[in-house]
């Protein structure tokens, strides 16, 4: 078993590895009812009630490994695989001792606490605000917020509970970030895949005959799929039937240039590089429309540089990020890339065609500078934007950034500006906490990822920005 | 006349961020730029003869050594 961190990405990976093997060999219709027991066999259960159940939720992964979903949105919920965990809030367990300080009643505001015969603490919930500060001051830990994981993980509130008491989201205000995909202890709510796109895709270039496709890798690349060299994860890549493999690293050097100049042009400016940051702005704050910058992400940039220069190539993105896969639909980005998977998928992938890259030789990965390459981190894009400036002789513009670590930071640095009480005229968005290295496509999130990525973006040969895009002119 | 340089990876670790500089600098000094456009490409698919560029569609291994005399002799003397 490769290293993923939990079991339900595990889980999740083998429906994809599967799917994947029968699209290659052309078996997939024919055998699509057949993968739920090919991963669940036998008649005792593993994960659930009974293996019938186990198995009428995996043919509803099948459903979404193959692209589909009952929503159009990219994260669907799996009803069936909802636990309808509890929901209360904040509320008082069996540890609580009926003690004589009621620190808990002292510090609510509310008045929301009372006592019973037993001088036990309860909550009254029709005065209970969830501030949680009864839970914080108890000294036996005895009050606890149930708060069901995937709302939980919404920092943006677009989870509900429906009338069967499952996940809900609200599709218009869902930014795709997957955050909840990743925190669902249950796996029920998992992102629509586009591998089989891509298998076809490759299949019908024909040995990249008919035509050429790229593979473009993210630079959280350097922190993912670590129990091989990065040259062998290369190799890999392009053993899957990729023409070649570039670094959309080197698009955000594209984009650090042009934001820089951009940002002094017009004094304040928030990033474009994370599409669930881009749609948050436009779905939640869309007076804040005109300041997000014009370029495109470092995906699309790099993209339309290719299918400028190139003919008949078609791109593939390779990434953290589950978000990528609504940009790519675009009507903006959609001619430039042709799909977007994650590194989750691309080790089904790998997998699927039982590619073992750490016995390969190692290709070489190298077009971006260490600038393009940290963006994959919180800070590196803000980071890169100050080289811009110096390399382009624009320091005499100060850079005041507002790094937003996590789609909370985002929104508070959004609602200070909605007021013009920001302090910084540059806003780094990254939907996920610690930048796209915290993105819900990847196979790990670690603590060593961020050291693992500036790592990568040190061994660039090039050290800065211009450098990397001065053949591109 | 239309002179492609391989900026992939392995093209770019031999050096064809000076080859393209150079050339750039070449074709300048020459007043050739109505005449030669520049290109770049992400690979050629000859990664061990790096770095690549071709002329017109024919292939040429270059290096940043020896790219004024390939200017000298395949475009300077062609176009």
């Amino acid at each position: 078993m490769r290293k993923f961190d939990t079991k339900v990405q595990y889980l999740k990976y083998k429906v994809l590895r599967e799917v994947a093997r029968q699209a290659w060999n052309d078996t997939l219709l024919d055998n699509i009812l057949d993968i739920p027991k090919m991963i669940v066999p036998g008649k005792v259960p593993t994960m659930r009630c009974c293996v019938y159940k186990e198995r009428a939720i995996l043919a509803e992964r099948v459903k979404l490994a193959m692209g589909g979903g009952n929503t159009a949105n990219i994260i669907n919920v799996i009803d069936i695989a909802c636990d309808d965990c509890p929901a209360v809030g904040y509320q008082v367990t069996d540890s609580c001792r009926g003690c004589l300080a009621h620190r808990c009643e002292d510090v609510c505001r509310r008045g929301a606490i009372s006592f019973d015969h037993n001088h036990e603490a309860h909550i009254d919930k029709t005065k209970c605000v969830e501030c949680g500060q009864c839970a914080k001051v108890c000294p036996y830990s005895a009050i606890v917020n149930r708060k069901r994981p995937c709302q939980n993980a919404c920092k943006i509130k677009a989870i509900s509970i429906n009338e069967d008491n499952a996940a809900k989201i609200d599709d218009e205000k869902c930014i795709q970030c997957g955050a909840c995909v990743y925190q669902c202890p249950f796996g029920a709510i998992s992102d629509r895949s586009f591998i089989i796109n891509v298998i076809d895709m490759l299949k019908k270039s024909q040995g990249n005959t008919k035509y050429k496709v790229y593979a473009l890798v993210a630079p959280a690349i350097g922190s993912q799929l670590n129990y091989a060299k990065l040259g062998q994860v290369i190799t890999g890549i392009k053993e899957l039937g990729f023409y070649t493999v570039v670094e959309a690293a080197l698009g955000a050097d594209m984009v650090a240039q042009a934001e820089s100049k951009e940002l002094t042009e017009k004094g304040f400016l928030t990033s474009s590089c994370c599409p669930a940051f881009v749609r948050y702005v436009k779905t939640a704050f869309p007076a804040l429309v005109p300041y997000i910058s014009h370029n495109l992400s470092p995906m699309a940039t790099i993209a339309k540089y290719i299918k400028e220069h190139e003919e008949n190539v078609k791109i593939v993105f390779i990434g953290p990020c589950t978000a990528k896969k609504a940009e790519v639909q675009l009507e903006d980005v959609r001619p430039y890339v042709d799909a977007a998977i994650t590194f989750e998928e691309l080790q089904a992938l790998l997998d699927s065609r039982d590619i073992d890259i750490t016995t390969l030789p190692e290709s070489v990965l190298d077009n971006a500078s260490y600038f393009g390459r940290i963006f994959a981190r919180s800070g590196g894009l803000s980071d890169a934007v100050a080289e811009g400036l110096k390399e382009q002789h624009l320091d005499e513009f100060q850079l005041k950034a507002c790094v937003c670590d996590g789609i909370e930071e985002c929104r508070m640095a959004l609602l200070k500006k909605g007021k013009n009480v920001l302090d910084a005229n540059f806003i780094e968005g990254m939907a996920c906490v610690n930048g796209c290295i915290g993105g819900a496509g990847n196979l790990t999130h670690g603590e060593k990822n961020k050291a693992a990525v500036d790592s990568y973006g040190r061994e660039a040969l090039e050290k800065n920005i211009m450098d990397a895009i001065a053949p591109l002119r | 006349m239309k002179v492609t340089v391989c900026i992939g990876s392995s093209c770019h670790i031999k050096g064809s961020r000076p080859v393209v500089e150079l050339l750039q600098d070449l074709i300048a000094r020459e007043n050739l730029s109505d005449k030669v456009e520049l290109g770049g490409t992400f690979c050629m698919g000859k990664c061990q003869q790096g770095v690549c560029v071709t002329v017109d569609g024919e292939f040429f291994s270059v290096s940043p050594e020896n790219v004024a005399s390939f200017f000298e002799k395949e475009i300077k003397a062609k176009v």
